[in-house]
């Protein structure tokens, strides 16, 4: 895989010129390396302060109790279980790039994986913010946990979604940990032999001694397939096991055997989209134009357009079941979506995630920057009031009409829910300063197959057929990373 | 020369590295070890270096997180506090499974992760044994062993040949200690 034979057709994954080993090296580590530039500290503040709000918002709930929120005898999950599902979902993108991308050889993973991994991380850690607080009395959240009777209780029960979640949550979180951490490894070694100092003996703690010998590569790599085995299955549990949740119950609404595979595609669908907020930006900020090309966005959009429309068949075919199954509840549940008091969040999520990512049929809109960035908030909004709809609607109106409610979110559901966004990017930028953001060992291993300047040499050389290399040149007119007389000419 | 220890050819990138290798193998030449900044596919059949067995550890700590999940959910479900929920079996097989699979991937992952810890001596706070600060970087660096090795002229005129763009005689074998 290290220098041979790539179909001169693929576009490049790396554009620019002289682009070298170590010019790789200088471009990504650029952030880590170099005092923080405006925009950083900028966006830095915003997000932590932000958190801050969330730090407020969560110790209010943690000293008042749950009354803080907007909850009531009814709808007894609402913003916290909306926002715990978003932020899972959003989370998986991550181990989806790392993982499947990987088992399917997609080398334009590369550049995309370790900034999408820690996203995942940060985003897990964000929902399970929210199912701690919501136990109420989170300094017994150990009680989740099987521990024999003479702590209070009795065995957890082991039938219930609810404790495999747990179980769920918990290994999605320190697995992906654990493969972002080893990932991490070469490139920590990287900045610690490149520093010097205080810096050198932090990242030379961090590096675990890694040396680069053959012996570890090889091991390495064998733990990077293993754990993307692993991980792929995975991470389709985990939100299939979320979604048990609810279609385990006897709700109107939520008792369908579609949730797993509906919310799986929802999850990519949701984390694609967050990945593509947060790259799109990053990618100007840390000026890697050359490694996250228009193709990956492209590619991105194109996974967004089809969990989009997998989302919308599973929309659409929940309304059908409802219909068919003749059940006057469930068709209750669905009719009071459509055309009840929450109509408005209903059509909200159908407009955000099944019309407008059709737009990414358009070439032109899916390779647009601008339109991709703004897009995946609308897709980002849009699953949010996915998760709000089945939760919120399906519960406030079930089988007692005497117990019929309305749900109204209190200052403190709203400040943990923007309080958390904050954290997150608190986080992330965070980490975009302190560790390289692009897998500089992966990137370099494509350097040689799949680069805009390796291709050209072969162009040069006349090494490949004269319409395969225009085919080629043709290809990179949607790169905004190539400038244009560069491939006219050519 | 006498004081050295250790010779380091650094190649610009991994086909020379491997134009390198075999070179020096044409000549008999011993090759301590090879690194580089990103893994090179092929080296290992070259070098002689035997398929790595971590899958097999990995599958084994799955196995064992299979078994740990089945029988601490049968223990605590069936054996141990079996409870009567409308005449329903305490023994509910395929309540297990999320929680068996569950375990079976943390296990495996754990398991593997610390088992390549462990053979490659990694830790937090281990010293790193670079041979040469810039195989992380952009330089792939054949290490040659001169105690084994003890003609370091032939080597270096072999590294050089081969494409070598630097050729380093260290007497340290590490020189990340300072």
């Amino acid at each position: 895989m290290s220098a041979h034979n790539e179909s001169i057709l693929r576009e490049p994954l790396i554009t620019g010129e002289n682009i070298t080993y170590s010019k790789i090296t200088d471009d990504i580590l650029a952030p880590v390396e170099n005092k923080p530039n405006k925009a950083w500290w900028i966006g830095f503040t915003v997000a932590a302060l932000f958190a801050l709000l969330w730090v407020v918002s969560i110790s209010y709930t943690f000293w008042t109790g749950l009354g803080a929120w907007g909850l009531n005898k009814t709808v007894g999950w609402a913003w916290d279980i909306t926002g715990f599902v978003w932020w899972v979902g959003i989370g998986h993108a991550g181990t989806l790039i790392s993982a499947v991308l990987l088992l399917f050889r997609q080398n334009w993973r590369n550049s995309i994986n370790r900034s999408a991994e820690a996203m995942t991380i940060f985003a897990v850690i964000c929902a399970a913010t929210y199912i701690l607080a919501h136990l109420g009395r989170v300094w017994l959240a150990y009680w989740c946990f099987p521990l024999p009777n003479q702590f209070g209780s009795l065995w957890v029960n082991f039938n219930s979604p609810l404790i495999w979640d747990v179980f769920a949550i918990s290994t999605y979180f320190s697995v992906s940990l654990v493969f972002w951490y080893t990932g991490l490894l070469p490139d920590i070694a990287t900045v610690r032999d490149r520093a010097a100092g205080l810096r050198r003996r932090i990242y030379s703690v961090l590096s675990f001694g890694w040396n680069g010998s053959v012996k570890t590569w090889q091991r390495f790599e064998a733990v990077s397939l293993i754990l993307a085995g692993v991980s792929t299955p995975l991470v389709l549990s985990v939100h299939t096991i979320v979604s048990f949740d609810f279609a385990t119950s006897l709700e109107p609404g939520w008792h369908t055997t579609i949730f797993p595979p509906y919310f799986v595609a929802g999850a990519i669908f949701s984390g694609f989209a967050m990945v593509q907020t947060l790259l799109l930006i990053a990618r100007k900020v840390m000026k890697c134009e050359n490694y996250i090309t228009m193709f990956h966005i492209e590619s991105m959009n194109k996974v967004i357009i089809v969990t989009g429309s997998i989302v919308g068949v599973a929309y659409l075919t929940e309304l059908f079941i409802a219909w068919y199954s003749g059940v006057e509840y469930e068709q209750y549940a669905f009719l009071n979506r459509v055309s009840g008091p929450y109509w408005w969040a209903y059509w909200t999520m159908m407009t955000c995630n099944v019309i407008s990512p059709q737009l990414f049929w358009f070439k032109k809109i899916r390779t647009s920057v601008m339109a991709s960035w703004i897009l995946s908030i609308v897709v980002n909004i849009g699953m949010w009031f996915e998760r709000f709809v089945i939760i919120v609607t399906s519960l406030h109106r079930d089988y007692l009409p005497s117990s019929w409610v309305m749900f109204y979110p209190s200052v403190v559901d709203v400040c943990l829910f923007i309080g958390s966004i904050g954290v997150f990017f608190t986080l992330f930028l965070l980490f975009l300063r302190v560790l390289p953001g692009i897998a500089i060992a992966e990137v370099k291993l494509i350097l040689k197959s799949s680069s805009h300047q390796e291709k050209q040499k072969l162009i040069r050389e006349q090494k490949v057929d004269t319409e395969h290399a225009e085919f080629y040149q043709k290809s990179l007119i949607k790169y905004d990373s190539v400038s244009q007389p560069e491939y006219v000419n050519a | 020369m006498s004081n050295t220890n250790y010779i380091l050819g650094h190649f610009e990138n991994p086909d020379d590295l491997m134009h390198g290798i075999e070179k020096l193998q044409e000549n008999n030449i011993g090759i301590y070890d090879v690194f580089t900044p990103m893994p090179i596919h092929g080296i290992e059949a070259k070098l002689g270096i035997k398929r790595s067995r971590l899958p097999i550890a990995a599958f084994c700590f799955g196995l064992v997180g299979t078994l740990t999940a089945f029988s601490m959910v049968y223990y605590m479900l069936v054996y141990d506090w079996p409870m009567n929920v409308g005449g329903k079996p305490a023994f509910a097989m395929p309540d297990f499974v999320p929680i068996m699979f569950e375990l079976t991937v943390l296990f495996g992952a754990f398991g593997m992760v610390f088992t390549f810890f462990y053979a490659n001596h990694l830790f937090p706070g281990r010293a790193p044994r670079v041979m040469d600060m810039r195989a992380t970087n952009d330089r792939f660096v054949i290490a040659i062993d001169i105690q084994s090795n003890p003609y370091p002229e032939k080597i270096d005129n072999l590294l050089k040949e081969s494409g070598a763009v630097e050729v380093k005689h260290n007497d340290r074998k590490y020189v990340s200690y300072e």
